[in-house]
């Protein structure tokens, strides 16, 4: 059979401004029904709406991001439809003016490369919540009402869920660097909804568009698509009638299952918003904006690789976050480690800022001073079994760790006459191991190492101590 | 400029949810062609080289900054619904389509 998915993919975020999108009232969650409205939100007569000029800077950076083409003239449009969640019977949206439009996103599937085409990404207004009762009335409030929304959508370029589940996971790094949006699904913070079909390009067969929703995570979405697309080969294999609809997921039963049929009343009559003046974002302040776009995920993980030899799994994990990745950075410049560096900001660090719930930018602890305290480690003034002793104290205090090893009387012991008499003091202790040693087994070298340590308090720089020791014994 | 047919007035009708008997859909059909006339008499103006053109004033790029209000009580944003509770707006259950 010839016939092969086709996928696209809408996906909205909420974009991480202080106030809403045509009005001044917060944008907050977890507030006390409709107290974060004001008459612009809720359609009052007479109100009038004037947009957030941040939020379009937001969409303007993602969609540059994305490598769009930003309009130099575009309108919101009222969308009109008969829904509670929106009091004034529209969503401002945008229709076929959308404020950047196609752009590209290049990316991967266990090697694979696959390159997806972003259509558009335009701005539009959240709409509010609804509690259904079982009383047959249903509880609505509109603090949500307003939220500047983001919606990009891509052509029906993904072939299978794997991409799809990729995309979303890049998307989500790429709005969370761009500082646009949390993208937290579980928060509802980002929506995805993907359309699937077949399609026999060599025949010019295709099946009818199917549009899904009720997807929570990207595991719900990846499954969704995956189950979309064999439902419709096994509707093609047998004869069954498809019709273009919108499906809903169903989690439990892990099924998509009929929600709705497209049919004529999904015209939602859009035309001009009538209170809005129409957009030319101005040329100095595109650029302006472009500037703005910091060295995105992908191009940093890749450089992660080549410029600092750090394994994938390393360039990964440090640039899912741009603060972590920044800090990284700033450790690897002042040890000259980059391993090393990578090793403790994945390690210690991520764990300690967990368990605080600190981010990078806010804890005490300076990247330099992480860097100085790897320095230290190398150049064996201290042993690296004291420099996670001290971690936790120097993740709390920030002091620097030359400082704190001083205080603290921690400088690793490097003085070979020093050493050697506590070498001494092992031998003697030890005359079983000196004879194990002295008949061949390496390994009881151990005990006396153990030794010198416990007398220095580890402090003893344990590559000299095993030096000195064989010179020792084989006099 | 075409005659608004029946099943026009039907299809508008029906996305406005405004339920009309024949003799109304019949009365407006033949209202709106009335209305429709105006237009004729505007199509015949030249607009060649004219873009559609959706606001009467010419202006562009009003925007504000993005910094929070006041909003108003809640109660105030309840209080000329029909019903409500516990500033909720309150309404007959409707289908979940969204
Ligand atoms: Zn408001």
């Amino acid at each position: 059979m010839a016939f092969r998915p086709m996928v696209g993919l809408e996906v909205h975020a909420q974009l991480l401004t202080a106030s809403k999108m045509f009005c001044s009232c917060p944008v907050k969650f977890g507030s006390e029904p409709n107290s974060n409205c004001c008459p612009v939100c809720t359609g009052m007569p007479g109100s009038l709406p004037v947009p957030n000029r941040k939020a379009v800077e937001f969409v303007i950076r993602t969609g540059l991001a994305l490598d769009c083409k930003v309009s130099d003239y575009c309108r919101f449009y009222r969308k009109n439809y008969f829904y509670p969640d929106l009091a004034k019977n529209f969503q401002i949206s945008q229709y076929d003016e959308p404020l950047t439009y196609e752009g590209r996103i290049d990316l991967a599937v266990n090697g694979e490369p696959f390159s997806i085409r972003v259509r558009r990404t335009h701005l539009e207004e959240d709409t509010g919540k609804n509690i259904h009762l079982s009383d047959g009335r249903s509880l609505v409030e509109y603090n949500r009402c307003g939220v500047p929304l983001m919606e990009v959508v891509t052509e029906p370029d993904f072939t299978s869920a794997d991409q799809v589940r990729e995309y979303l996971v890049q998307l989500r790094r790429l709005l969370r660097y761009l500082g646009v949006s949390t993208a937290n699904m579980d928060e509802g913070a980002m929506r995805c909804e993907p359309t699937v079909n077949l399609v026999d390009e060599a025949a010019g067969q295709a099946t009818p568009i199917v549009e899904v929703k009720n997807l929570a995570s990207f595991k719900a979405v990846h499954d969704a698509v995956s189950y979309e697309i064999d439902r419709q080969h096994w509707c093609l294999e047998n004869d069954a009638e498809m019709q273009q609809e919108t499906r809903r997921w169903n989690e439990t039963e892990a099924k998509t299952t009929v929600m709705r049929i497209k049919e004529s009343a999904d015209d939602y009559m859009y035309f001009p918003e009538p209170d809005l003046v129409p957009l030319t974002p101005e040329r100095e302040w595109v650029e302006e904006i472009a500037e703005s776009v910091p060295e995105l995920p992908l191009a940093r993980e890749r450089r992660f690789v080549e410029e600092y030899g750090l394994p994938q799994y390393d360039a990964e994990v440090l640039t899912e976050d741009k603060q972590v990745a920044d800090y990284f950075e700033a450790v690897a410049a002042t040890c000259g480690d980059a391993k090393s560096a990578s090793n403790w900001v994945m390690g210690d660090f991520t764990h300690l800022l967990h368990e605080s719930g600190q981010t990078p930018d806010t804890c005490k602890l300076q990247p330099e001073n992480l860097g100085k305290l790897i320095k230290l480690i190398n150049e064996t003034t201290i042993s690296s079994k004291i420099a996670k002793d001290i971690f936790p104290t120097l993740f709390e205090q920030g002091t620097t760790p030359r400082q704190l090893i001083e205080e603290q009387g921690l400088a690793q012991i490097s003085d070979e006459d020093e050493l050697g008499a506590i070498v001494d003091a092992a031998i003697e202790a030890n005359p079983k191991a000196v004879a194990d040693y002295q008949s061949g087994k390496e390994k009881a070298l151990g005990a006396m190492v153990g030794y010198v340590m416990k007398e220095t308090r580890g402090q003893a720089n344990p590559g000299l101590v095993n030096q000195i020791l064989r010179e020792k014994l084989s006099e | 400029m075409p005659e608004v047919t029946l099943d026009e007035v039907r299809h508008v009708a029906e996305l406005a949810r405004m339920a009309l008997s024949d003799e109304e859909l019949e009365r407006v059909r033949r209202e709106l062609n009335r209305i429709m006339d105006y237009f004729a008499e505007l199509q015949q103006l030249d607009t060649e080289g004219i873009g559609d053109t959706s606001h009467a004033i010419p202006m562009t790029d009003v925007y504000r900054q993005d910094e929070i209000g006041d909003s108003l009580p809640a109660a105030k944003i309840v209080q000329n619904a029909p019903d409500s509770i516990e500033n909720f707006f309150r309404v007959p259950t409707f289908m979940e389509e969204e």
